[in-house]
């Protein structure tokens, strides 16, 4: 039997004002800006830029602010609201190698052209707790070299002449979107690299932790991990040429793997690539990593059935949104379903019980 | 009016790109202290939508989509007849009304003025806080030096 139930507004509306009243916390502390989140935990902005699949600094802000802090209720709202955009064209694909690096790092070429720059990392801190911070995080201006004015090269550029390590030859194709069409599978790389860009962080790196301790291994070394802006250009039809109309902060990885060849092809190293939104070093190496061992199959390798070679079982648990949409829809008021299970197992104890007791009344 | 093929679009391109690239604050100033804000009509009002960014597959392959980002478009005619587009980086309709005007602008015989006074002087403040950030990564720069051979 069907039941419509009404009520709980009243409930809902007062569990919203003190929803409202615990994010603002205490009154006698300080109120967060948006400005201070987006420059002082711009970390936590990136991820939530990079998962909710939108570039906008301040918006991923508003949305940790209004989530309390809450990262995947954030990209939540950030993916709510880009629903709500209408979508002017696709961009022309980035230029990395234009990319004005803060950060360039190789852990496979020590003498690269243009060197190994650290930036901004956390690298060889002691991760030791900064009590200083908890008084006053005023710190001294960093120190300043000589710019480098021009571009800094690919690495994976120096190696192409040998032929020791594989092409990634460009094409136009218009890759697919599964903002617009549903995932299917078999899938694209041009698709499986979407859905990793805009992949739970957690959920990639413990895929990717997965490929490092034996399930379907590929031996990665980070050839080269790159930070930086870069500009992003689109052709505007009304002009009939392409302008700048932005630029974006992307995290680059390309990791150099151990290839030892096929029938077809000579042995040389292979690459896995990962380009994430904003300063996203970690999710960036996963990514690459969890791209490589979905490449079995294009390089004629063994299926071993691990979980990071199944694109199906990666690709279907990457969006922590669908993931967490799903999994919280169970408390959700689920009443009716409960009651008829609830007369279900009734019945069958019933039943059950008067199977045995006529037994009982026959001895 | 100016003959707008005469502009060259390298040229429009820069401008152009510079404000859509400009932090909304450094346009907005230089663009309040430009005192000759010219009267126009929209041909479309300012609209926020989303672009999707593009990359490709290890930096020089295939393309795919990384996600979207914000931009804001607009269109709009000068008493002249000069048009004048914006599509610039975030969810700025005043940003965007600017960068319009300005584009218009530039078509026209106040091209030297607004280069002058707004153009070149954002151009040059985003040059410094990018050589900026460029100093300091050099200064982040590994210098290896050979400790001991181990040949012997």
């Amino acid at each position: 039997m069907y039941v419509a139930v009404k009520g709980g507004e009243k409930a809902i509306e007062n569990a919203h004002a003190w929803l409202a009243e615990e994010r603002r916390g205490p009154t006698d502390i300080a109120e967060l800006s948006i400005a201070q989140i987006r420059e002082q935990l711009s970390l936590a902005v990136n991820r939530v830029m990079a998962e909710g699949s939108l570039y906008d600094p301040d918006l991923a802000a508003l949305a940790i602010k209004q989530a309390r802090g809450d990262l995947i209720e954030a990209i939540f709202l950030i993916r709510a609201y880009r629903t709500t955009l209408p979508r002017f064209g696709y961009s022309n694909p980035v230029e990395t190698g234009e990319m004005a690096c803060d950060r360039r790092i190789s852990a496979t070429f020590k003498d690269a052209p243009g060197g190994q720059v650290l930036g901004p990392t956390f690298d060889y801190t002691h991760r030791l707790l900064d009590f200083k911070l908890a008084a006053e995080g005023e710190a001294p201006a960093a120190p300043a070299g000589q710019p480098r004015t021009e571009t800094t090269p690919h690495i994976t550029e120096f190696l192409k002449g040998e032929d020791i390590i594989q092409d990634e030859p460009a094409n136009e194709d218009t890759p697919g979107d599964l903002t617009r069409e549903p995932m299917e599978f078999p899938s694209t790389r041009p698709l499986r690299l979407q859905s990793l860009t805009r992949g739970d962080e957690g959920f990639v790196l413990g895929m990717a932790y997965s490929t490092q301790r034996g399930y379907a291994r590929n031996h990665a070394f980070v050839g080269e991990l790159r930070i930086g802006k870069v500009a992003v250009e689109m052709d505007i039809p009304e002009l009939g040429f392409a302008i700048d109309i932005g630029e974006v902060e992307l995290t680059e990885c390309e990791t150099v793997n151990q290839f030892k060849g096929s029938k077809t092809e000579p042995p040389q190293f292979t690459r896995g690539y990962g380009l994430v939104y904003g300063q996203s070093e970690r999710k960036s190496i996963a990514m690459a990593l969890v791209d490589r061992a979905l490449r079995w199959e294009e390089l004629g390798e063994d299926n071993l059935g691990a979980p990071a070679q199944d694109e199906e079982f990666v690709l279907s648990h990457a969006d922590n949104i669908q993931a967490t949409g799903f999994l919280e829809h169970i408390k959700l008021p689920h009443y009716v379903d409960f009651q008829s299970e609830l007369e279900l197992v009734r019945k069958l104890r019933r039943e059950a019980e008067e199977r045995i007791t006529p037994k009982e009344a026959a001895e | 009016m100016a003959d707008q093929t005469e502009i060259s679009n390298v040229a429009r391109q820069g401008w152009m790109g510079l404000m859509a690239r400009a932090p909304e604050g450094a346009l907005m100033a230089l663009w309040e202290e430009y005192k000759a804000h010219p009267r126009f009509e929209w041909l479309r009002r300012p609209e926020v939508g989303g672009v999707m960014v593009r990359g490709r597959a290890g930096g020089t392959g295939a393309p795919f989509n990384v996600g979207e980002m914000t931009v804001t478009r607009c269109s709009l005619v000068l008493e002249d007849g000069t048009v004048g587009h914006a599509y610039v980086q975030g969810r700025s309709r005043s940003k965007a009304e600017a960068a319009a005007l300005i584009d218009a602008l530039m078509q026209t015989a106040a091209a030297d003025e607004v280069r002058d006074q707004v153009i070149t002087p954002l151009k040059d403040q985003m040059q410094a806080v990018k050589s900026d950030r460029a100093a300091k990564a050099a200064a982040t720069k590994v210098e290896f030096f050979t400790m001991v051979r181990g040949e012997d």
